[in-house]
C-alpha cells in the first residue's frame, strides 16, 4: 500500500538559480545542476529554513504525493506538475497532515486539542486533498446564495452560504475545513489571514455534482471575517483556501455508528455527515445518533429540515436551554438522561464519536462521558485515548 | 554574553557583533551615521521618503529571522551591520596560508590590499542607489516601486557593511576611506565612483532591470570570492550579503521576462509575427525585442570590464595571500594554491582570437569571469523560452566577450557580437543594430510613466506571476505618502 506524504519542491519557472537555498539549507537536502534546483525528498525535514531566504517565493511549493518525485523527476521539469488527484490512493491519516501552512496546520492543532492527544482518522475513511489553494493562490468562488438558519427575530445570526467554485478544483471531504480571506487590512496593515469555516455540505456537493459547498457561519460582534460572510450576497466572489484537516472523517464503513454532539455552528460537519449517508444509504438505518444543543428552536441552525430527517436514518436529540418555562438542559445533560443508549455505543467498536462546537462545551461532555463509562466498568480516559488511536473519537471546538 | 545570531537593538546601529560593548567602534559609527542619513535622505525624492514601503528587515542572521516583512519609513529603515555565525575552526581555504587558522585580525602584511578591496566594494553598494534614484518617479507598478526600494535599502546596508569592517579593522585612515565613501558621487566630475559601470546613468526601467541582472551579478561574484577571504570578518559580511544580493538578481531577471512577456504577448495579439517589425510593435506601447537585445549588450559588455584586466598580478597576489578566493572555492578540485596549474585566457593572434595557457594564478580574473558568464547564461535560456512559448522566431543571446570592451585584451578593437574583428568603417555601420542609440532611449523612456494603483501595471510590463511574501496581486506594496 502507498502512503501519501507531503513532498517540498520548487517551482522551476520562478526560480532564478541563485542556490540561496542550497546554502542555506542545514541539512544538504537541496542540490542544483545546470537546469533546475531540486529538492531530495529523502533528506528533506520541513525544517523551513530556506523558505524566508528565497528571494522569489519559487521555494514554497508543496504536493502531497503517492510516490515523491526523485531527483531525476525533478531535474527534468520546465514546470510544477499539478497536484496529483487523491481521492483513493493516498492515507492521509497515516501522515497526520491536516494542512501544509503552518497557520492552518496550528488552528486545526488548536481545534482538536479537546481529543486528548494526537489525531487520527477513521481507518475506513475517504483520503483527502489538502492545502490545494493557499493564500497565494486562493480559489474563487462565487457566492450562490445566503440564507439565515435562524429566526429574524432571534438575537443570534447563522448563516447557511452556499459558495460554488467556477472552474477550479475543490475537492472537499465532509468534516473538512476552508479557510475564508476577508478582504482589507488588519490593524498592522496587514492583510487578514483566512478564518477556517468547517463544510457544512457533502463531497458531491451541497447540490449533487454542482461544484459547491456550504458553510454554516454564525455573525460575531466586531468579527472581521464573519460578518464578511454573513454580508455575502449571491454573485459576489471570495477568496478561499485549503481544503484543511485529515483526521476529523466519516468512515466510508456503512456498518460504523455515529454519536454526534455539537453546539451551533458545530452542526456544519454532522449535517455533511448525515447529507453524506443519506445520499449512499438512502432511507434505511444510519446507525446515527445526535445531540446538538442550542439556546432555543429558533436559534438552531438547521432546525426545520433536520426536523424532516427520518429517526432511523438519524436519531435527534434537539436540546434546549433557553426556552420560557422550562428548565435548562444542555447536551451533557441529556447525554446522562440517555445514558443506557450512549453507554451500549460506547461499548461498541465500530461507533465513531464526533464532537463539534464551542470549546466550553468539552467539560461538561468530558464529565457526563465519564460517569457513563463508569456505569459500564469503564474508565474514560482510558476508552477515549484507545477510541481516538482507532481513529475513533474526534473533536474540534473554538 | 554577546548574542550573535540576533540583532540587538540598543545601540542606534542595529547589530550581531556586540557594538555596544566596542565603545570605540561604536562612536565611529555613531558619528558617520548623520552623514549616511544625510546621503539618504538627499538622495530619494521626498514623498517616497514618507510613504510606507512593504520591506524585508532581517532582525537576525539564522535562516528563520532574516526576513521579516512589513511596512516601514524608508529615513527609518534599521540599517544594521549583520555577519554570518562564525564556523567554529575556519581554516584559511586557499592560497600560500591554506590550512592556518582564518585570520580574526587584520593580517599586517595584507592590510592595504584589504582595505584597497573593501573600498572597492564599499565604493559600489551607494553609487548604485545614485544611479537609480530617480526611477521610483517612474515605477511601473507598486510592486516594483516596492522592489526597488528593497534593493536600495540593501545597498544601503551593504555600504554599513563595509563601513564597519574599515573603521573596525582599519583605524583612521579607515575611518577616513569610510568618509570619502559618502563624499564620491556616481557621475560626478570632481569625485566621481571608482568603477565606471557605477557612474552610468540607469535612465530608465529597462536599464534599472539590465543592471540588476547583469551588473549586480558581477556584484554577486566579487561578493563569492570574498565570501572565501582568510579574514573571517569579511567572509561572514559577505556571506551575509549574498542572501540579500538574491533579491536583486530576481529583480533583474523578472523583470527582463516580465517585459518580454509582455511584448511577445502584445505581439501576438495584433498577429505580429516579425519581431523585426520594430515601427508596429512600438507603437503598440512595448519594447521591441530587438531594442531589448541592444540593451542586453550594452550592460552585458559594461559589466564583462569590472572583472579588470584578464591576468592580473593583483588578483594573483589577492590570491595568493588568502584575501580574495575564486568562485565556489570549496567545490573547485586542485590544490587551492595553484602552484602548476593553468588557465586559458583570451588572446589575440595575427587579429584572430585564439585561448592560450596561462599560470592559473594569474588569470584568476578570467576565471570568474568564465563562471560570471556561465552564471549570466541562465536567465537568457529563461527568457528565450519565454519568447519560444509565445511562438515568436527571435532569441536573446550573449554577445561575444570581445564586443564593446573598454577593459582587457579586447579593449577598444572593433569587434562585432558574433566576435569578428572588423575594420572602422564596418563597425561604425553595425553599431547601431547592436547597441541601444538616442532614439531607443527616447522611446524607452516615453514608456516610463508611473501606475500606483494597486494591482497595476504599466502597458509595457506583465505582472509578476508571485508576489512578495506570497501577496496577492493587487497588495498595495507602497503606501504611497499623498502631499
Amino acid at each position: 500500500m502507498t502512503v501519501a506524504s507531503k513532498q517540498h519542491l520548487i517551482d522551476p519557472e520562478i526560480c532564478i538559480r541563485c542556490y540561496t537555498c542550497e546554502m542555506t539549507c542545514p541539512i544538504g537536502a537541496i542540490e542544483h545542476d545546470d537546469n533546475n534546483v531540486v529538492v531530495n525528498a529523502d533528506i528533506c525535514n520541513f525544517c523551513m529554513d530556506c523558505i524566508p531566504v528565497c528571494p522569489t517565493g519559487s521555494i514554497d511549493e508543496w504536493r502531497v504525493v503517492s510516490t515523491p518525485y526523485s531527483l531525476e523527476d525533478q531535474y527534468e521539469w520546465t514546470e510544477l506538475p499539478a497536484q496529483e488527484d487523491f481521492p483513493s490512493s493516498a492515507n492521509e491519516s497515516e501522515t497526520g497532515i491536516e494542512a501544509l501552512d503552518p497557520e492552518m496546520a496550528a488552528l486545526l492543532a488548536e481545534a482538536h486539542k479537546g481529543a486528548g492527544g494526537k489525531a487520527v482518522a477513521p481507518a475506513s475513511a475517504a483520503k483527502p486533498v489538502i492545502n490545494l489553494h493557499t493564500i497565494g493562490k486562493p480559489a474563487k468562488a462565487t457566492v450562490q446564495g445566503n440564507y439565515r438558519l435562524t429566526a429574524q427575530d432571534s438575537d443570534s445570526d447563522v448563516r447557511h452560504i452556499i459558495l460554488s467554485f467556477e472552474s477550479d478544483k475543490f475537492p472537499v471531504l465532509e468534516g473538512q475545513s476552508v479557510g475564508i480571506i476577508p478582504p482589507g487590512l488588519d490593524e498592522q496593515g496587514n492583510p487578514y489571514l483566512p478564518r477556517l469555516y468547517s463544510v457544512s455540505s457533502p463531497r458531491d456537493g451541497e447540490r449533487p455534482n454542482f461544484n459547491n459547498i456550504s458553510l454554516t457561519v454564525k455573525r460575531e460582534d466586531g468579527g472581521v471575517c464573519s460578518n464578511y460572510v454573513c454580508d455575502l450576497k449571491s454573485g459576489d466572489t471570495v477568496d478561499v483556501t485549503g481544503p484543511f484537516g485529515a483526521t476529523f472523517l466519516l468512515p466510508e464503513d456503512p456498518q460504523a455508528r455515529l454519536l454526534m454532539i455539537c453546539t451551533g455552528t458545530g452542526s456544519a460537519p454532522m449535517r455533511a455527515f448525515t447529507m453524506r449517508r443519506q445520499r449512499t444509504v438512502g432511507e434505511k438505518s444510519g446507525g446515527m445518533t445526535l445531540f446538538f444543543g442550542a439556546r432555543s428552536s429558533d436559534t438552531l441552525p438547521y432546525f426545520g429540515p433536520l426536523n424532516k430527517v427520518p429517526e432511523k436514518l438519524l436519531k435527534k436529540h434537539m436540546v434546549f436551554s433557553r426556552v420560557p418555562g422550562q428548565a435548562k438542559e444542555y447536551v451533557q445533560d441529556r447525554l446522562l438522561s440517555e445514558q443506557e443508549d450512549v453507554a451500549e455505543l460506547l461499548s461498541d467498536p465500530n461507533c465513531y464519536i464526533y464532537i463539534c462546537g464551542l470549546r466550553g462545551m468539552e467539560e461538561g461532555i468530558e464529565r457526563s462521558f465519564t460517569s457513563i463509562a463508569e456505569s459500564i466498568g469503564l474508565q474514560w480516559t482510558t476508552l477515549r485515548d484507545a477510541m481516538r488511536e482507532e481513529g475513533r473519537y474526534h473533536v474540534e471546538t473554538y | 554574553m554577546v548574542d550573535l545570531i540576533n540583532v540587538s537593538y540598543d545601540t542606534q546601529i542595529p547589530n550581531n557583533v556586540g557594538l555596544s560593548e566596542d565603545r570605540k567602534v561604536l562612536k565611529a559609527l555613531e558619528k558617520w551615521h548623520p552623514g549616511y542619513i544625510n546621503w539618504w535622505n538627499g538622495l530619494i525624492p521626498e514623498q517616497f521618503q514618507k510613504s510606507q514601503v512593504y520591506l524585508r528587515t532581517a532582525v537576525s542572521v539564522d535562516p528563520k529571522g532574516w526576513a521579516s516583512f512589513g511596512y516601514v519609513n524608508m529615513p527609518e529603515y534599521r540599517w544594521g551591520v549583520l555577519l554570518a555565525p562564525q564556523v567554529e575552526d575556519r581554516k584559511i581555504p586557499f592560497g600560500e596560508h591554506k590550512g592556518e587558522p582564518a585570520w580574526q585580525e587584520v593580517p599586517g602584511e595584507y592590510r592595504n590590499m584589504l582595505k584597497r578591496l573593501i573600498v572597492i566594494q564599499g565604493d559600489t553598494e551607494p553609487g548604485s542607489v545614485e544611479q537609480q534614484r530617480f526611477l521610483g518617479l517612474t515605477a511601473p507598478s507598486l510592486y516594483d516601486l516596492r522592489n526597488l526600494f528593497q534593493v536600495n535599502v540593501e545597498e544601503g546596508r551593504h555600504l554599513w557593511a563595509m563601513v564597519y569592517l574599515l573603521h573596525k579593522y582599519f583605524g583612521k585612515d579607515g575611518r577616513e576611506e569610510a568618509d570619502d565613501l559618502l563624499r564620491r558621487s556616481s557621475g560626478s566630475d570632481e569625485a566621481p565612483r571608482m568603477l565606471g559601470a557605477f557612474n552610468e546613468e540607469t535612465p530608465d526601467w529597462l536599464s534599472f532591470f539590465m543592471f540588476t541582472y547583469f551588473t549586480d551579478r558581477d556584484g554577486k561574484m566579487q561578493l563569492e570570492s570574498l565570501a572565501q577571504s582568510g579574514f573571517d570578518p569579511l567572509s561572514r559580511t559577505c556571506r551575509f550579503m549574498l542572501t540579500e544580493e538574491a533579491h536583486h538578481m530576481f529583480v533583474g531577471e523578472t523583470g527582463i521576462g516580465r517585459t518580454i512577456d509582455r511584448t511577445c504577448q502584445v505581439m501576438n495579439e495584433n498577429g505580429i509575427t516579425d519581431p523585426y517589425d520594430i515601427n508596429r510593435i512600438r507603437e503598440l506601447g512595448v519594447i521591441d525585442l530587438p531594442t531589448m537585445q541592444k540593451k542586453l549588450n550594452l550592460h552585458y559588455t559594461l559589466s564583462l570590464d569590472l572583472f579588470g584586466q584578464e591576468v592580473s598580478t593583483n588578483a594573483a597576489n589577492a590570491f595568493n595571500a588568502g584575501i580574495k578566493g575564486r568562485y565556489m572555492e570549496p567545490r573547485i578540485d586542485d590544490d587551492h594554491q595553484l602552484t602548476n596549474d593553468t588557465y586559458k585566457v583570451w588572446d589575440l593572434v595575427d587579429g584572430k582570437l585564439t585561448h592560450h595557457e596561462v599560470p592559473a594564478l594569474t588569470a584568476i580574473n578570467m576565471r570568474l569571469r568564465d563562471d560570471y558568464v556561465r552564471d549570466a547564461a541562465g536567465g537568457i535560456g529563461r527568457w528565450n523560452k519565454i519568447i519560444e512559448k509565445a511562438g515568436i522566431e527571435f532569441e536573446m543571446k550573449l554577445p561575444h566577450e570581445a564586443f564593446n570592451r573598454k577593459i582587457g585584451v579586447f579593449a577598444n578593437l572593433n569587434f562585432d557580437p558574433e566576435g569578428n574583428l572588423l575594420s572602422d568603417e564596418e563597425y561604425k555601420a553595425g553599431v547601431p543594430q547592436w547597441l541601444p542609440n538616442k532614439s531607443d532611449g527616447d522611446f524607452i523612456q516615453s514608456l516610463m510613466v508611473p501606475v500606483s494603483e494597486p494591482g497595476k501595471y504599466a502597458g509595457w510590463i506583465s505582472p509578476p506571476k508571485v508576489g512578495i511574501d506570497s501577496k496577492p496581486g493587487d497588495f498595495e506594496y507602497v503606501k504611497l505618502h499623498m502631499a
